[in-house]
């Protein structure tokens, strides 16, 4: 496994250089170094000085990605690109264009964003599968039928009107939780209590969903009618045959987002005033601020990476048949 | 399924627990808050900077001007706006010297003057907020100026370091902010126009920039390199000289720019490890106001402490006509501030931002657009007031018209709608005619506006009232108010310019105009479609070129537009500070400038030019007047709206009044805690029923599933 763990890492260092050379050239092709510098320094009064200041302040002076006025290695690496793309591989991420030290910044954002994600995805992952579940136990009854329309009813509603609906409920006629803010420690229950619930309830439909398909896949094999036929009830043939060999499936789906939970969720953060990650890309696109885009989109990719390496490890757990090599 | 029948209790347990000691459920503030005067206000956007010498932005000014003491102040209470001091002891005494450095008199011609001289002399009880740069240990040395990596180790914010100093303001702090505006590495927005006025600004730019380029990596501690135009006279005393005679120079010494910098913040901050810990002069203000930030997290609150140092002012005991009857004289010569502690909430989204103020977890709030029909109500006479269920609240509405002008700009350059000729001034003007503004803020402002009739809002000087003061080429004084002219004016001097029915005479194709902006998606279509409709109604076809913010800056630079949408706000209250954006050396394709419609005209320039410096008095009001009807007849603009901002406070939060030049306005303000907690609990009582209902329908469901699963086993 140690062999095949190292090849994937090996692996993704082209993907990563690759993932970079791809936001660098978009960034680009739609902002300058000059607009980056016109956006951090206003709209009032910038004169062309303060601008080439600026920039070569914050390193943006140099060509994009090859430097023919520089000798040697100097062409490549005297540019924007090398500079700003070399030091990430070290986790470097350098300073946003505001000053802030971007690192310290996605430390300090990480955790308020964890604190929603978690619970939610736990909560939620409980919620389906037990939910799909009970669909697959009733399967072919009214219940089912009303279940999976209940399900198909979820999924069209927006997110948004979770959020807003929610808030209306629960905060502003009934008064049981505050509308938005955080707190640290224990204090963070009464702000997370909501933004959780109403994650869970908004992928209740689609999630159960497709938890029962992999379920109802499972039920038609010989190993079910073998287990009943030695007399097990519906629940115990439910529980303890069908959901351990629905974990390949399942697994695949859900271990693969666990590295992304850091990554924060714009929406809920937003209208919750959590202050996660999951405005930072957006706000710094925004911003045009290329170091924090950059850092966030690199994250981001290591942490998919992450996953995938993660999932094909879990299969050896649940499948002892699965070798990894 | 047994545990399901315990859900609803366990989570009314755990609320009651996450409620803290009795506290409301839905209180998001710490229960340990409770009674306390304590202002609570909300922030939509993150503060680029807090370094007074770069930050420029009103989000920016909320916070800083709360912490910082530039040497003047607007007076709270009086209408004109009008200076008064804060950090000096009296206004600056102005002299006046000519080329040779000689004195002139007070009333000397402002072509005489050479340079004016403004002494500004400090008051002698001013301190420094509790800061850590401050500290000094048993030896009488700076406790944290010679830190370690080993030092910084468990440093993260400034509360981490265990002692703290403080020390009197000296004139030589406001000498060193004032050499901080030319730093290389500050990037100070208003560097290049003070280097117009202040002697040596312009080569001690160059000075600074050469010292770092010898010196790379080492701090510049600007005492060491002196600035002609800024003398210490003694401890608390100084001087600027600046050249000419530019009395707008006064309204920047209220500015933030202005403002002490002691240079032991500026030497703690710069030392190594700090701005990786983000600890850094642009994050951490270190100010004498009336409060210190004592809690920096912009993505969530920023907290504002009163300053243990701050003393010597004292609320203002006169004010304007109807003051006294507000109430806002009641805590006339009380020592400032007369709230502890201010807490800003990060709020993105304006619906819980709205419903928040509506449970009394804001004192203050603005008034979206979504929530306009349940705050306002406006009579038949146009008087705004709030509805019957903001009064059962008690909450109060406060109105003013902000120091703003929104208009759509002419490109002066554009072959067809720019330029002196008569055709080109016709069209401008029918089209001013057409756009009808009066109903652009009734159908997308809620009627927050007033239709502008020139460049100059109300509130500052050379705005006229009444008759006198409109634009008569788009209205008529009908009734004892201005009407908008008839459409079939417009379209006559749309004939007139050559476009009958919007044909071109010579070319008989449709009219095009083409409107460039930023605003595109659903939300913008249907200003877009109004716009579109405006035009409509003299013939004429409008093209909207959506284009993204940096192309739409481009092009403005490059002069690539035909009409656009713009805006400015009042930097200071003076007509100079609208007057320059029609400055035909303040053009942008030119110059440069913030002249974006790079309108030209050499007799409203030499208007300009004399206008810009004289005092307010009958003789500038001529001048003024004179350059409107200019601007008027040649309609660079169409004048667009002066915004009406609408706020609400509740009843606890007194001394309310919108002041649209200052920003310092939180020390005047005073909370009734008591009142406070006592409507809170009154509106956000928790109800309990939808929870017990929710528990046993749970409780129920899972009782049948269980006894419908149980029938079917026993059926097997």
């Amino acid at each position: 496994m140690i062999a095949y763990l190292i090849r994937r890492i090996l692996y993704a260092i082209p993907i990563l250089i690759g993932v970079n050379l791809l936001t660098f050239s978009l960034f680009f092709m739609v902002n300058t170094a000059d607009d980056m510098a016109r956006m951090q320094l206003g709209m009032k009064r910038v004169t062309p000085e303060a601008i080439e200041k600026w920039k070569q302040q914050h390193g943006y002076d140099k060509p994009l990605l090859l430097n023919l006025h520089a000798s040697g290695g100097k062409v490549l690496t005297d540019t924007i690109f090398f500079q700003k793309s070399a030091r990430m591989f070290a986790f470097d991420f350098g300073m946003s264009n505001d000053g802030r030290n971007i690192a310290r910044e996605i430390q300090t954002r990480m955790l308020p964003s964890l604190a929603i994600a978690l619970p939610t995805f736990l909560a939620g992952l409980f919620v389906y599968i037990t939910f799909a579940l009970m669909l697959t136990l009733f399967r072919a009854t009214v219940l089912d039928m009303l279940g999976v329309a209940l399900c198909v009813l979820l999924m069209s509603v927006s997110s948004l009107f979770y959020i807003i609906g929610g808030q209306f409920l629960v905060s502003k006629l009934w008064h049981w939780v505050p509308i938005s803010g955080y707190a640290e420690g224990m204090d963070s229950f009464k702000f997370i209590l909501l933004p959780v619930l109403i994650g869970v309830i908004g992928s209740v439909g689609s999630s159960s969903r497709w938890y029962r398909t992999i379920f109802l896949e499972e039920i038609g094999r010989e190993y079910v009618r073998t287990a009943r036929a030695k007399g097990l009830s519906e629940l115990h043939v439910l529980f303890r045959h069908i959901l351990k060999n629905a974990m390949i499936p399942i697994l695949t789906g859900v271990v693969v987002v666990i590295p992304l939970l850091f990554m924060g969720s714009l929406l809920t953060e937003s209208f919750f005033g959590i202050p996660g990650l999951g405005s930072y890309t957006i706000d710094a696109i925004n911003a045009q601020d290329f170091g924090v885009v950059h850092a966030m989109v690199f994250l981001g990719s290591v942490l998919y990476i992450a996953g995938l390496v993660l999932t094909d490890i879990s299969y050896t757990i649940v499948d002892p048949r699965v070798r990894l090599q | 399924m047994k545990c399901l029948y315990y859900v609803p209790h366990a989570l009314l347990l755990l609320l009651l627990g996450a409620c803290n000691e009795g506290g409301l459920w839905n209180n998001p503030y710490p229960v340990n808050d409770q009674g306390k005067s304590i202002y609570y206000s909300a922030f939509s956007e993150r503060p680029k900077h807090l370094d007074p010498a770069s930050a420029y932005s009103e989000n920016e000014y909320i916070f800083l001007a709360q912490i910082y003491q530039p040497p003047l102040q607007y007076h709270f209470l009086k209408r004109p706006y009008a200076l008064v001091p804060q950090a000096a002891s009296a206004m600056p005494a102005v002299s006046y010297l000519d080329q040779s450095n000689r004195p002139l008199p007070d009333d000397a011609p402002a072509d005489k003057v050479a340079f004016s001289v403004y002494e500004i002399r400090l008051r002698p009880d001013l301190h420094y907020q509790p800061h850590p740069a401050f500290a000094r240990n048993a030896n009488g040395n700076l406790e944290y100026h010679a830190l370690t990596a080993r030092d910084l180790r468990n440093i993260h914010t400034l509360n981490d370091f265990p002692h703290s100093g403080t020390r009197n303001v000296l004139a030589a702090d406001y000498v060193y902010q004032i050499k901080r505006l030319a730093h290389p590495a500050i990037h100070s927005p208003i560097v290049g126009l003070m280097s117009e006025y202040i002697v040596g600004l312009k080569e001690y730019v160059t000075t600074l920039q050469q010292a770092k380029e010898k010196y790379p990596g080492r701090f510049l501690n600007l005492h060491d390199y002196p600035l002609e135009g800024v003398q210490i006279v003694d401890d608390h005393t100084y001087r600027i000289k600046i050249h000419g005679k530019y009395p707008q120079f006064s309204y920047w010494l209220a500015m933030s720019f202005f403002a002490p910098m002691p240079v032991e913040a500026e030497r703690f901050y710069a030392q190594p490890g700090m701005a990786e810990r983000n600890l850094v002069l642009d994050w951490w203000p270190v100010g004498s106001g009336p409060y210190y930030l004592s809690e920096n997290d912009p993505n969530r609150r920023m907290v504002l402490a009163r300053n243990p140092n701050f003393s010597g002012e004292t609320y203002p005991d006169e004010g304007e006509a109807g003051d006294r009857e507000a109430g806002l004289l009641a805590d006339a010569g009380k020592p400032l501030p007369l709230i502890d502690k201010v807490v800003f909430s990060l709020e993105k989204e304006t619906i819980p931002y709205w419903n928040k103020f509506l449970q009394g977890y804001y004192d203050a709030a603005g008034i979206s657009s979504d929530s306009f029909d349940q705050a306002v109500q406006v009579s038949v006479s146009g008087e705004a007031n709030v509805t019957d269920e903001m009064k059962a609240q008690g909450i109060q509405l406060s109105t003013s018209v902000a120091t703003s002008t929104m208009y759509m700009g002419f490109n002066w350059l554009d072959p067809v709608v720019g330029g002196a000729s008569e055709r080109a001034t016709k069209l401008r003007r029918a089209i001013s005619i057409a756009v009808d503004f009066e109903e652009f803020i009734s159908i997308f402002a809620n009627g927050r506006g007033i239709s502008a009739q020139s460049p100059i809002p109300p509130g500052i000087f050379g705005y006229r009232e009444g008759e006198a003061g409109i634009n008569h080429y788009v209205y008529d004084w009908v009734n004892g108010a201005p009407r908008r002219k008839a459409i079939h004016e417009a379209r006559q001097l749309l004939a007139e310019a050559g476009y009958p029915d919007g044909l071109d005479e010579k070319t008989k194709q449709p009219l095009v105009i083409y409107l460039d902006t930023t605003v595109s998606g659903v939300g913008s279509k249907s200003r877009l479609d109004w716009l579109r409709k405006q035009l409509e109604k003299i013939n004429l076809q409008l093209v909207v070129r959506s284009t993204d913010y940096n192309r739409f800056q481009d092009k403005i630079r490059k002069g690539d537009t035909q009409m656009f949408y713009f805006g400015w706000n009042a930097d200071y209250p003076d007509p100079e500070n609208f007057l320059f954006l029609l400055h035909g050396a303040q053009g942008k394709v030119a110059k440069g400038g913030e002249n974006a419609s790079n309108y030209h005209n050499p007799e409203y320039d030499h208007l300009f030019e004399r206008m810009k410096n004289m005092e307010n008095g009958p003789e500038r009001q001529k001048i003024i007047d004179e350059m409107l009807e200019i601007l008027r007849r040649d309609a660079p603009w169409i004048w667009g709206q002066h915004p009406k901002d609408y706020v609400l406070r509740h009843a606890w939060l007194h001394n309310s009044k919108p002041n649209k030049m200052a920003n310092n306005n939180v020390k005047y303000l005073r909370i009734d805690p008591a009142q406070r907690e006592e409507l809170r609990n009154r509106w956000n009582q928790p109800k309990l029923a939808p929870l017990w209902l929710g528990g046993l329908a749970l409780v129920f469901l899972a009782g049948w599933l269980w006894r419908v699963l149980w029938q079917r086993e026993q059926a097997r």
